[in-house]
């Protein structure tokens, strides 16, 4: 723990001496880094370029992860509430996407993701309105059992398509904007290589990337009003609820409202990122909504460090990537995940970038043990 | 309907047996909910891993179908010792291993959610994985029959086959069914007895009651959490027994739709609250059965989380309400 | 049965200029099962007076605080604020109507910073709502900078202005009691409820404690006061009503209460503070 620690402080070092840079500084290098990550997939980076699957497919797998984390974060680490059942909204905005696009009807896919994320939120209320009332390791529970409720509707309504599922779900509208050569490094130094591009926005079948692209695009919309929200009224109000919730409805704070709209907004992401999914897909199943797909979801934002949006970002990025970039491993993905887990329940709880609350509580904390073992010396 | 009508007694009978499962497993999930707010979401691999002991150790001893009764009460008392003492092992190792160097650092209730749900599939996994796990000890051909095929279905050699013994209305009761009615029921009302009557009974009531004075009563706080894991886990055992005799398969995720369910049950009658575990697993084996019969047979696990949704919304206090631990604000 | 210092104390309200009755407990009993926590307390609040709440450990004067901001509901009997009845409103309505409150153990939001604890209490009257929050609405923006600057204005006037970015929990005990204080007037009350405010302090801390009370008042808030420390009681209240056992036993200014033979058998002579 001590080479990681080290490690993340190296890191923290350097984001530190990037924040104090002058503004039109800090906002070149973010929009390098924004730049960076749009080209990512074209680059194919030997090390982090995943050898046994298509690297922009990995990288849209990484950035739904993203997105759901985010949302997720919003119930989980914002409001404190437990759901483990995320997949079950995920699984609304992806069906919703596939009836109306492919089953029952043939609505394009940008009209059908607005009803995707309308029904996502509805369900988020249906399901919030009673249980919210009601303890948090039962909303667990109630949340979990609403995941394979609606995993078990989709396998056995015909009309969702029963176990074979949609097929031939649309895809978002193409618009042939510029075209960008890959980089090909299978000879040890980069080529680009001209017979392989990438046209931006064109969503074919075979290539990923502009999947990718729109996913990131829909996280920086995400992330922007995220922000604002958090550092709002609103923001305070699910920390207070958090901390302390009768406290915090005696100083007026309408905590139930604040709560169902944490889950909501949770749904409303969920589902976004289920049309995504269906979108890129093509084809959507039961078995892609699995129990244990809520269990990582949950996972990338405690990995991450729940209530911190950087933390929940990374966090998703490794739960999604180091399985893709390792499949050969893939028999024991499952159980190394297990084991990740309990470990990281014991060793790091607090998550990889805890947020800033818990980590001033924590220095305080050092503080004050140090004083008190000070002054016991001294007497 | 007409189905419901028609099969009405099998499908009671049916569901009883199989509420008796979810009872037993129930009591596992109860009792550790009662004393530590914790919901052992590992408790499901404690019931697999007993049925796979059950299995192996009928298979180590040759059991087969058609053996005199002395012979067929051997086996399954075998499988008891078995199962029960295996479920216990793996219930009090989890605890040591998943749960208890959290509680000394007074970890919040999501983390102590997150390495039950690592260790449920660390251990089902382990499972899955022991075909492959043999092979690194170049065990695979000599423990095939145990190992192989790790993944799919495993299936016991019939020992007990099921005979008629009377006859409720239109439905034959089984001896299968009767054995594992009253077995439930007679573990049932020793696990009663042992809360009610015992040291360490009191002990654990004591503790989920509430735990400071508990102490300050002197009652050793990490032993009765181990006690409590050990019986929840004897209790699954013994489950585990029933199920297989009655079911005959089983596999690495067996525990976990089961768990689930047994949960439910446990929520259902009052989470805490040990008969109201044992009300809650009849009642929806019950429940499922019967729903099944109304809404077609591959809706039966969508009654089950139905029921457990709808319960946790309306009542969640459950039938009996809760009390063996303090019900909070 | 008639209340000779009922008629003393409603003379002092006369003289006082006849003021309004911000809150009264009409009759109020509140019972938990077999216990009796309240037994039909009837007391009034007049505006702009500091009326103690006093009585033995476990007569219910927290319960009482706890009846006034909607924790319980009264099992019979009516709590009117500035005249019409609280009825069954939730407690976040109730603090949105004018009523705030401190608790004896302390309920601070641990993990947020004072100036965040203070600007929960802000928040209370905001009209904006998440989605002016998410498109940085003018009326939003203006409401967030309004309830900073008020937020600080509290703190300073607490003494914690420097202190605004500390962690709540890493405040000493004598800042978190205030930063309660200034959490609670943040909500811009009416009646601001005091539960035990001077609970382990030393004497020159109660005795700013108690001028900070009289600025509280000055400030025209009504403040209702639970305290064991008679002393302080005795300084800084305009009248005192006296419970034990659920039920009142006196009512009046300060000095009557303290010479009540019923009110010196209830403390049996035992005086937390005698000094």
């Amino acid at each position: 723990m001590n080479v990681f620690s080290g490690a993340v402080a190296r890191v923290s070092g350097m984001v530190a001496r990037a924040k104090v840079l002058p503004k039109p500084a800090k906002i070149a290098l973010w929009a390098l880094f924004v730049i960076f990550l749009f080209l990512l997939p074209i680059l194919n980076i030997p090390v982090i370029s995943t050898p046994d699957s298509d690297f922009g497919g990995v990288l849209f797998t990484v950035t739904t992860y993203v997105l759901v984390a985010l949302g997720l974060n919003i119930v989980v680490g914002y409001a404190g509430l437990l759901d483990l059942g995320y997949v079950g909204f995920y699984a609304v905005g992806a069906y919703t996407v596939g009836v109306l696009g492919s089953a029952h009807a043939h609505v394009p896919w940008l009209l059908a993701v607005p009803v995707a994320v309308v029904a996502a939120l509805i369900s988020g209320i249906i399901l919030g309105a009673p249980t919210l009332r009601v303890r948090g390791d039962y909303l667990a529970i109630v949340t979990l059992g609403f995941g394979e409720i609606v995993r078990l509707t989709a396998v056995n309504s015909g009309w969702l398509g029963a176990a074979s599922g949609i097929s031939q779900v649309p895809r978002p509208p193409s618009v042939s904007v510029f075209s960008l050569p890959h980089l090909d490094w299978s000879s040890g130094t980069p080529i680009v290589d001209l017979s392989n591009t990438t046209t931006f926005l064109k969503f074919g079948i075979t290539d990923q990337i502009p999947y990718y692209w729109l996913a990131l695009m829909v996280i920086f919309v995400v992330i922007f009003f995220d922000k604002r929200i958090k550092d709002s009224r609103v923001g305070r109000s699910w920390e207070a609820t958090r901390e302390d919730e009768d406290a915090a409805e005696l100083m007026g704070v309408p905590t139930f409202k604040f709560k169902l709209l944490a889950f909501a907004m949770g749904a409303f992401i969920g589902g976004l990122s289920g049309a995504l999914f269906a979108g890129k897909q093509g084809f959507i199943s039961p078995d892609s909504f699995p129990l244990l797909l809520s269990i990582l979801f949950i996972a990338a934002v405690v990995v991450g460090g729940q209530g911190n949006r950087k933390g929940v970002i990374l966090g998703a990025i490794v739960v999604a990537y180091f399985p893709e970039r390792f499949r050969e491993f893939q028999e024991w993905r499952v159980l190394v995940f297990g084991l990740a887990l309990m470990m990281l329940a014991i060793f790091r709880p607090q998550g990889l970038i805890p947020p800033r609350r818990t980590v001033l509580a924590k220095q305080a904390d050092e503080t004050l043990e140090a004083l008190e073992e000070g002054t016991a010396s001294d007497a | 309907m007409q189905y419901l009508i028609a099969n009405f007694f099998s499908l009671t009978v049916t569901g009883i047996t199989l509420g008796a499962v979810y009872a037993l497993v129930a009591l596992g999930y109860t009792l550790v909910y009662g004393v530590l707010r914790l919901i052992n979401f590992a408790h499901s691999e404690v019931f697999m891993y007993g049925t796979f002991t059950a299995m192996w150790s009928v298979m180590l001893l040759g059991g087969h179908s058609g053996a005199s009764i002395p012979g067929v009460i051997g086996w399954i008392v075998v499988m008891f010792l078995v199962a029960m003492v295996t479920s216990g092992l793996v219930a009090v190792g989890l605890e040591r291993v998943a749960y208890r160097p959290l509680r000394k650092r007074n970890a919040p209730p999501l983390i102590s959610l997150i390495s039950a749900i690592g260790a449920s599939f660390a251990l089902s996994e382990l499972m899955g994985l022991r075909d492959k796990l043999a092979g690194f000890f170049g065990l695979d051909r000599k423990l095939g029959a145990y190992v192989g095929q790790a993944r799919n279905n495993s299936a016991m050699p019939e020992i007990l086959t099921p005979q008629p013994v009377f006859t409720i209305v239109d439905y034959q009761v089984t001896n299968v069914d009767i054995l594992v009615v009253v077995g439930a029921i007679l573990m049932m009302i020793v696990l009663d007895q042992f809360v009610k009557r015992s040291r360490l009974g009191r002990g654990i009531r004591a503790v989920a009651q509430d735990p400071e004075a508990a102490a300050l009563m002197g009652v050793n706080r990490d032993r009765v959490i181990q006690v409590t894991f050990l019986v929840g886990g004897i209790m699954a055992g013994a489950a585990a027994v029933f199920y297989i005799l009655r079911i005959g398969i089983t596999r690495y995720d067996a525990g976990f739709i089961l768990g689930v369910k047994a949960f439910t049950a446990a929520v259902l009658g009052g989470i805490g609250n040990l008969r109201g575990a044992l009300l809650g697993g009849f009642v929806l084996g019950l429940a499922e059965n019967y729903g099944s019969a109304l809404i077609g047979t591959q809706w039966k696990d969508v009654v089950a989380f139905l029921l457990l949704v709808v319960i946790l919304m309306f009542r969640p206090t459950g039938l009996l309400g809760e009390s063996l631990g303090r019900s909070r604000a | 049965m008639p209340d000779i210092t009922e008629g003393r104390a409603a003379k002092a309200n006369a003289t006082e200029g006849g003021r309004s009755r911000i809150l009264e407990v009409d009759n109020v009993t509140l019972r938990f099962g077999g216990v009796v926590a309240l037994d039909e307390v009837s007391f009034h609040i007049n505006e702009g007076e500091i009326l103690g709440l006093i009585g033995p450990n476990g007569a219910g004067k927290t319960t009482c605080f706890n009846v006034m901001t909607g924790v319980y509901q009264a099992t019979s009997g009516v709590v009117r604020f500035q005249g019409s009845p609280l009825g069954r409103r939730k407690k976040f309505k109730i603090t949105q109507l004018g009523i705030a409150r401190t608790f004896q153990n302390i309920r601070l939001f641990a993990n947020m910073t004072a100036l965040e604890n203070v600007m929960v209490g802000t928040d209370a009257h905001h009209r904006t709502g998440v989605l002016s929050a998410m498109f940085g609405l003018p009326l939003h923006r203006q409401e967030e900078s309004d309830g900073r600057d008020r937020a600080y204005e509290l703190l300073n006037f607490m003494g914690l202005g420097k202190k605004a970015n500390e962690l709540a929990r890493n405040l000493p005990y004598g800042d978190q009691r205030r930063l309660e204080i200034a959490r609670a007037l943040a909500t811009g009350p009416k009646l601001l409820c005091l539960d035990e405010p001077a609970a382990g302090f030393n004497s020159a801390e109660k005795a700013k404690l108690m001028d900070l009370i009289r600025k509280i008042r000055d400030q025209g808030y009504t403040v209702l006061l639970i305290e064991h420390d008679m002393k302080l009681v005795m300084g800084v209240t305009d009248r005192v009503v006296v419970l034990e056992f659920g039920r009142k036993i006196a009512e009046g200014l300060p000095a009557e209460v303290r010479d009540n033979p019923a009110v010196i058998s209830a403390y049996l002579g035992v005086d937390e503070d005698a000094s």
